[in-house]
């Protein structure tokens, strides 16, 4: 069941070999949800029916930018959502996080409100976005992750800090706790991000086009790092790069104004394992849409078979 | 410089002056790097300027309704005018209103006028104004220390306990806020701080010069020193020699203590860009 889209990129794993300490913060997956695949795949968030728009500086109204979206995540998923620029990628994240609360139809994340449960939800925003001329060091960046934890005081305690710097070998960015932000590659922001929503402990992690303005080699050592999270926590990545997606994730969502999931999301695991047998690989190598969606402008090809779904017999 | 020193035992205004000095170099220096990693700066001056009308209110008050207002001086105006010019401008700020800065703009010019309007209709205070715009060291009162020294202990009373908060709001607002911190009474409750840091220091060097204070002995220590902890110890160190030295080797010249201290301080700030062209890694 762990070859279900485990390929050769996890065996490189960026865990330190002599320390498990880093890993042992990290929320495992539960037995039971582990053994998901074969019964039925525990749902960590759910949206349903939702339709948001945007509100116009004279308060109307705008175009929806997300209509009639719905959408399951699992426990062990690994969610990449690509879809066009202003396709309500963002938007969608932040429905999920709770910051914009949607005109029509229902979230449920945990099975609550996204906004009772947010801080279990990391959220990493794009590294371009970040105001990097702090004088904050990395480390005090990471440690703001853990605020939830420990909100009160000055200085954060030992446990604080032990967790802050474990989620930084983590990441494997350990050697720059006392730079500057200022002073990062893309690539290194972008891990130390990773690493200040891995402080906080969370149990879903939802990533901004981690991608965006780096090179091959670092997206490669990121997709490492992202699978490697992944055996612990299910996870979700908005890109618009489609090659990026369709190449590295279980299960891929298209999205533009409206949502339609491949299809493995529509039918689940097992009832996928009963169908296809165990060894199920959901992981699109084409550069095409999976989804066979009119609505989707990548110039993707829609060659796919009327049910939409690829598969792949190892 | 001796000459300072032989006065202070006959003149207990320089005392003061110097008490005052360190009283504001710490507010300074403890506000001071939150206002530069939260790059809020213009809001600070526009809280300085919008206290001018505090100032007004108050002596006009004072001079027209003695009965009621005759304790009333213009230091009391000036922090219940900034408390609340923090809290209009905290909450402009967070519905992110597409002219928050016109808006604010608005209140800094509408507020100063008014101040300076109540002022005129009240006689024999314009010295008053004088001493608001450009401050006086020589002149402090004990009073007035002891106010500073409450906004000193309030002040470090509340970074002590809000500190962590203070920097998610500081660091990213967002997270912070999906991190169950309430950034707005966060970012409300360090605008206050600020207003009230502002306060503290016109009494010192003036509100023409309060924002270099606020910012230039922060500025200076974040080209040297990582990390917050120590960019407080060292802002406040810097502030509290900023504020005394200058002012002790000006004395008995023409030159005015309070333009010496922030002539001192933005010569310092451009040296440490001098001697650091990056900063530190």
């Amino acid at each position: 069941m762990t070859a279900l889209c485990r390929g050769p990129l996890t065996s490189r794993s960026i865990f330190s070999p002599n320390t498990g300490e880093p890993m042992a913060f990290v929320a495992p997956l539960s037995k039971t949800s582990q053994q998901s695949v074969h019964t039925s795949p525990t749902v960590v968030a759910r949206l349903e029916h939702v339709t948001f728009s945007y509100r116009s500086p004279t308060g109307g109204l705008l175009e929806p930018v997300l209509q009639d979206v719905s959408l399951e995540i699992y426990q062990d998923d690994f969610l990449g959502v690509i879809g066009p620029n202003g396709g309500g990628k963002t938007t969608l994240l932040k429905i999920i996080l709770g910051l914009l609360e949607p005109q029509q139809g229902t979230v449920s994340v945990f099975g609550k409100s996204p906004r009772e449960v947010r801080h279990l939800i990391g959220y990493v925003p794009q590294h371009a976005r970040v105001d990097t001329s702090v004088s904050a060091c990395v480390l005090d960046v990471v440690l703001a992750g853990r605020i939830c934890h420990s909100p009160w005081g000055f200085l954060y305690s030992r446990a604080d800090r032990e967790k802050a710097l474990a989620a930084l070998r983590l990441t494997g960015t350990a050697d720059l706790a006392h730079r500057r932000l200022a002073t990062l590659s893309g690539g290194q922001r972008q891990r130390v991000l990773i690493a200040r929503a891995l402080a906080a402990e969370p149990k879903l992690l939802l990533l901004d086009e981690p991608t965006a303005g780096i090179d091959p080699y670092v997206e490669q050592n990121l997709t490492d790092l992202l699978h490697a999270l992944n055996e612990r926590l299910p996870i979700v990545i908005v890109s618009h790069d489609i090659g990026f997606v369709s190449t590295h994730l279980k299960r891929v969502a298209c999205l533009n104004r409206r949502l339609t999931v491949h299809s493995a999301a529509e039918v689940t695991r097992s009832t996928m394992a009963t169908f296809y047998g165990e060894h199920v690989h959901l992981v699109q190598h084409a550069p095409c849409c999976p989804l066979n969606d009119p609505g989707c402008d990548h110039g993707c090809v829609p060659a796919h078979p009327p049910t939409g779904r690829k598969m792949e017999q190892p | 410089m001796t000459e300072f020193f032989q006065d202070l035992s006959v003149n207990p205004f320089l005392i003061n002056g110097l008490v005052a000095g360190v009283l504001a170099g710490l507010a300074c220096g403890i506000i001071g790097p939150y206002v530069i990693t939260k790059r809020i700066v213009f809001l600070a001056g526009a809280i300085a300027h919008i206290a001018v009308g505090g100032v007004g209110i108050a002596l006009f008050l004072k001079y027209r309704v003695p009965s009621y207002f005759g304790g009333l001086e213009p230091v009391h105006g000036a922090t219940a005018i900034a408390v609340l010019a923090a809290i209009i401008i905290g909450v402009i700020n967070e519905k992110r209103a597409e002219h928050a800065d016109t808006l604010i703009g608005a209140l800094w010019a509408v507020s100063m006028a008014l101040g300076i309007l109540l002022i005129k209709y009240t006689p024999g205070y314009q010295g008053e104004l004088m001493s608001y715009l450009f401050g006086n060291l020589a002149y402090v009162t004990r009073s007035q220390l002891a106010w500073m020294a409450i906004l000193d202990v309030v002040i470090l009373a509340t970074v002590l306990l809000f500190h962590k908060q203070f920097m998610a709001v500081c660091l990213d607002q967002q997270l912070a806020a999906l991190q169950r911190v309430p950034v707005l009474v966060i970012n409300l409750l360090l605008l206050c701080l600020v207003a009230l840091t502002v306060i503290c220091l016109t009494q010192v060097v003036g509100l023409i010069l309060v924002i270099a204070l606020l910012s230039l002995p922060a500025a200076t220590v974040s080209r040297f020193v990582i990390g917050m902890p120590a960019l407080l110890v060292g802002a406040t160190l810097l502030g509290m020699l900023i504020t005394t030295v200058p002012r002790i080797a000006v004395y008995g010249t023409a030159v005015s203590p309070e333009s010496a201290i922030v002539l001192v301080a933005g010569g310092i700030y451009l040296l440490s860009l001098l001697m650091t062209r990056r900063v530190p890694e």
